[in-house]
């Protein structure tokens, strides 16, 4: 190939405090090519993509571009020696019209306007940018870094939230790019653009560089196969034999729905339906942004749906606000904990809390039952309290077990648990998967989305799989295997599931 | 040129040039109505004829806290508060009090301009404190409010020290070309045109409001967020300087106690004047005729003998009722 890589990196590592966030990353770059970066959920792309933009600084490890090392510091320091990205989020700033954005990073508005409207759209840049819809921020983000005529463009998940005409405007970008001899680094979930866009394929798993293949020439298992890696893929099969094994009664089948969702649209999720039974636990399985955390928004009450009806023990519920859905017995567990603890204040009263809030017990709050019912909770959980006086002290892992706990003693119908296990250690989890089980048989209905695709067959009874806002396929729980949940959560035609 | 509409992405509907200015200044345009509608009430008040003296007088009242608006809107616009800026006015007042007691108007207006670039350099520490100690800006702030305030009860422990006739005349008594016109306006409006309006369309006043807008996006854009910050009390400190020399002028003293009121009126002024207190929205006009308008109310209130006391409740009552009624509008409009 070409005699001088357009961009060289080796051994990046960045660690947050103990959390691992990209272990040892390699990353090469050959001038006039589309290089996909690929990996699941928490592999280190971001972070990679962070690294190489200058947002944030890497450990260790060093950055060479056409062969000198570089220092990158700063996103206008990476702009500067050619490397533009173009991120998740929009650099585009709100309260400003386009132009003045335009002006703020020091490009030409003119410049990025006829770039705009080579893509074939067209905006009027005295406009706030507060005024225009998101997926046309992404495509000014993408014609501003354009403008720049870099050496290497970034692309950040740039398709994830695009409609499809856009996204085909970005492959035409893409390839326009390769053509002048530029290189652009393509993040995505979506293995059917790498296969169709793509010249090499960089995969990323746990932290680190795993394989740079050929994507045309290897094709999706292959992708699928290097993302698993191969004690994942062991498991896999070790799960599969196990699930002949009567491990577990099967959840009641007859009698109303613990929870029950009828063509629910709200945002990036369209016309969803599904049921639950008391004592099932439901797995929610999809790459990051396909629309679950709407989802999880608007069982909650945090959201109103667009279409669409919800309900709960065959009443409907129509919740205005969490404290509507709580009362009808549908509470949340969220992934980041500190959004529903009270950091500052102890456990018992953390635990407490929920119970606050019913009209009629406005009054002097019974000690007593109180007492009694929070130790309950705490027994049967477990947790450990020595930290107890304030919640911020405890580990994560009894963090969690508190935000479960809250609804322990205040009762609940149905738990929606979003990837309640984020950063929790391996024992605590297995804790968790226990205490899940247990809320099950005792009747309670868990919907349980996760990040970590090994927690399914563990957790679940049953795994519905969520792509660009639809529901693409639904697993019963054992044969909820890495393989089969990532195909599906790619949106790929699950061949072998739907027998089951 | 008519806009491209892509399935699901509609381009937002261009609207007419009017109609946008319209839009985004609507704040300003209505504090400004106000402002004259309280103008004509005042002047409805009295039987006296309408002269350039009236015009003098309210300016001079004005002064001091329309600097005061204008250094905390820029601080607020970019994202921070500055509680600092009424003791910064004290300690410039007292310090310039004492420096020109005996002093020829060239070397006053000398030390003017001295004091007015020490007392940026003051603010940038201010700013600079606030980004490298992490401290959030409102507890910097109210510390430096304390430290500054205390070091002005040093300088000057009881009212005194004094200035040029001719100093204290530019605030006072002169008149640019016409009577009705007096020179303390055309001083606020230099300022406000030397100081702000030369940057407010370059880089670094796009990214004073970029850092208000929203942090995350423009440090992604490549801004330099701390320097940014700093510039933006560097802005306070000499804003506040020339609030401290306005009322150096105004009142012919140096005063410690003088400055305490217009911490939380520049804020007030700020609120009523448009500049949204999360930042990244409003300009310096819109404090400057609310400035006027805070003074006016007072001016009438007391024209209308009403008690002292009562006349805050009044005042206070009369913010938040433009203030919400401002928001309701905006609700309006987000609505429709």
């Amino acid at each position: 190939m070409a005699t001088e890589l357009l961009l060289e990196a080796h051994g990046l590592a960045k660690s947050y405090g103990p959390v691992v966030a990209l272990r040892s990353a390699d990353l090469l770059v050959q001038p006039g090519e589309v290089h996909a970066l690929l990996g699941a959920n928490g592999a280190g792309k971001s972070t990679l993509v962070r690294l190489l933009t200058g947002v944030i600084s890497p450990d260790s490890g060093t950055v060479a571009v056409r062969g000198e090392q570089v220092r990158i510091g700063s996103p206008a320091r990476a702009a500067a020696i050619g490397l533009s990205p173009v991120f998740q989020d929009p650099a585009l700033v709100p309260d400003l019209t386009v132009a003045q954005n335009m002006r703020l990073t020091a490009d030409d508005p003119e410049r990025v306007h006829a770039e705009l409207r080579a893509l074939d759209l067209d905006l009027d840049f005295g406009e706030l940018v507060r005024d225009v819809p998101l997926p046309l921020l992404r495509m000014i983000d993408l014609a501003r870094a354009l403008a720049r005529e870099p050496e290497l463009l970034l692309l950040d998940e740039i398709t994830a939230a695009l409609p499809s005409d856009l996204a085909e405007r970005v492959f035409t970008v893409m390839t326009a790019v390769r053509e002048r001899g530029g290189s652009v680094l393509f993040i995505t979930h979506r293995l059917k653009e790498v296969i169709a866009s793509c010249d090499q394929a960089t995969i990323l798993r746990d932290g680190g560089a795993v394989a740079t293949i050929d994507p045309r020439e290897r094709g999706e298992e292959a992708i699928v196969g290097y993302m698993l890696g191969p004690e994942a893929a062991a498991a896999a099969a070790i799960a599969l034999e196990q699930e002949a094994g009567p491990e577990r009664p099967a959840p009641p089948a007859e009698g109303a729905s613990a929870l029950e969702v009828r063509g629910l649209s709200v945002g990036l999720v369209r016309e969803v339906s599904f049921a639950l039974r008391p004592g099932e636990i439901l797995g929610i399985a999809a790459l990051e942004g396909q629309g679950q955390d709407e989802l999880f928004a608007v069982l909650s009450g945090q959201r109103t749906p667009e279409t669409g009806e919800i309900h709960v023990a065959g009443k409907p519920l129509r919740a205005r606000h969490p404290y509507d859905a709580i009362r009808a017995g549908v509470v949340l567990v969220p992934a980041d904990r500190l959004q529903a603890l009270l950091p500052q204040r102890s456990v018992r009263e953390n635990i407490a809390s929920p119970r606050y809030n019913r009209p009629g017990r406005w009054g002097a709050i019974n000690m007593r039952d109180e007492g009694r019912r929070v130790r309950g909770a705490i027994d049967s959980l477990q947790i450990d309290v020595r930290a107890g006086r304030q919640a911020r002290r405890l580990s994560g892992g009894n963090q969690q077990k508190v935000t479960i706990g809250r609804w322990l003693a205040s009762g609940f119908r149905t738990m929606l648990c979003f990837d309640p296990t984020r950063g929790i250690d391996v024992g605590t989890k297995r804790q968790i998967y226990a205490l899940l089980r247990r809320l099950a048989d005792e009747g309670g209905a868990i919907v349980f989305f996760s990040s970590e695709l090994t927690e399914f067959p563990l957790v679940c009874d049953r795994v519905l799989t969520l792509y660009g806002g639809g529901i693409t396929a639904e697993l019963p729980g054992p044969a909820a295997d890495e393989a089969s949940l990532l195909r599906a959560m790619h949106g790929l035609v699950e061949e072998t599931g739907e027998a089951a | 040129m008519s806009s491209t509409t892509v399935a699901g992405t509609a381009t937002p509907p261009s609207t007419s040039r009017s109609v946008r200015i319209l839009r985004r200044h609507g704040w300003t345009i209505g504090v400004f109505l106000l402002l004259i509608a309280l103008v004509f009430y005042w002047r409805g008040q009295t039987t006296l004829k309408w002269g350039p003296f009236d015009v003098q007088s309210l300016a001079i009242d004005a002064l001091p806290l329309c600097f005061a608006a204008c250094g905390q809107a820029i601080v607020i616009l970019s994202g921070g508060i500055d509680l600092s800026i009424g003791s910064m006015m004290a300690l410039v007042n007292v310090v310039s009090a004492r420096v020109m007691l005996h002093m020829s108007f060239r070397d006053a207006v000398l030390s003017s301009i001295v004091i007015v670039l020490g007392a940026a350099l003051v603010g940038a520490a201010i700013g600079l404190t606030i980004v490298v100690t992490r401290v959030a800006d409102i507890i910097v702030t109210l510390a430096m409010l304390f430290v500054l305030g205390g070091l002005a009860l040093a300088v000057l422990e009881v009212p005194g020290g004094g200035a040029p006739t001719r100093y204290q005349n530019l605030v006072t008594l002169d008149t640019v070309l016409t009577h009705w016109l007096p020179s303390a306006l055309v001083i606020l409006f230099g300022a406000y045109t030397l100081m702000w309006l030369t940057v407010r369309r370059t880089r670094v006043g796009l990214a004073l409001y970029a850092i208000g807008s929203n942090r995350n996006a423009a440090y992604l854009a490549g801004v330099n967020v701390p320097a940014t910050r700093v510039l933006a009390y560097a802005y306070s400190g000499a804003f506040g300087a020339l609030g401290g020399l306005a009322l150096t002028a105004a009142s012919g003293l140096g005063d410690p106690n003088a400055g305490g009121i217009y911490t939380l009126n520049s804020v007030a002024a700020v609120v009523l004047g448009g500049v949204s207190l999360l930042g990244g929205v409003g300009g310096l006009i819109g404090p400057i005729c609310a400035a006027f308008v805070l003074t006016l109310v007072k001016t009438v209130l007391i024209l209308r003998g009403v008690d002292q006391n009562y006349a805050q409740v009044i005042q206070g009552a009369l913010i938040v009722l433009v203030v919400m009624i401002g928001g309701l509008v905006v609700r309006q409009k987000g609505k429709s």
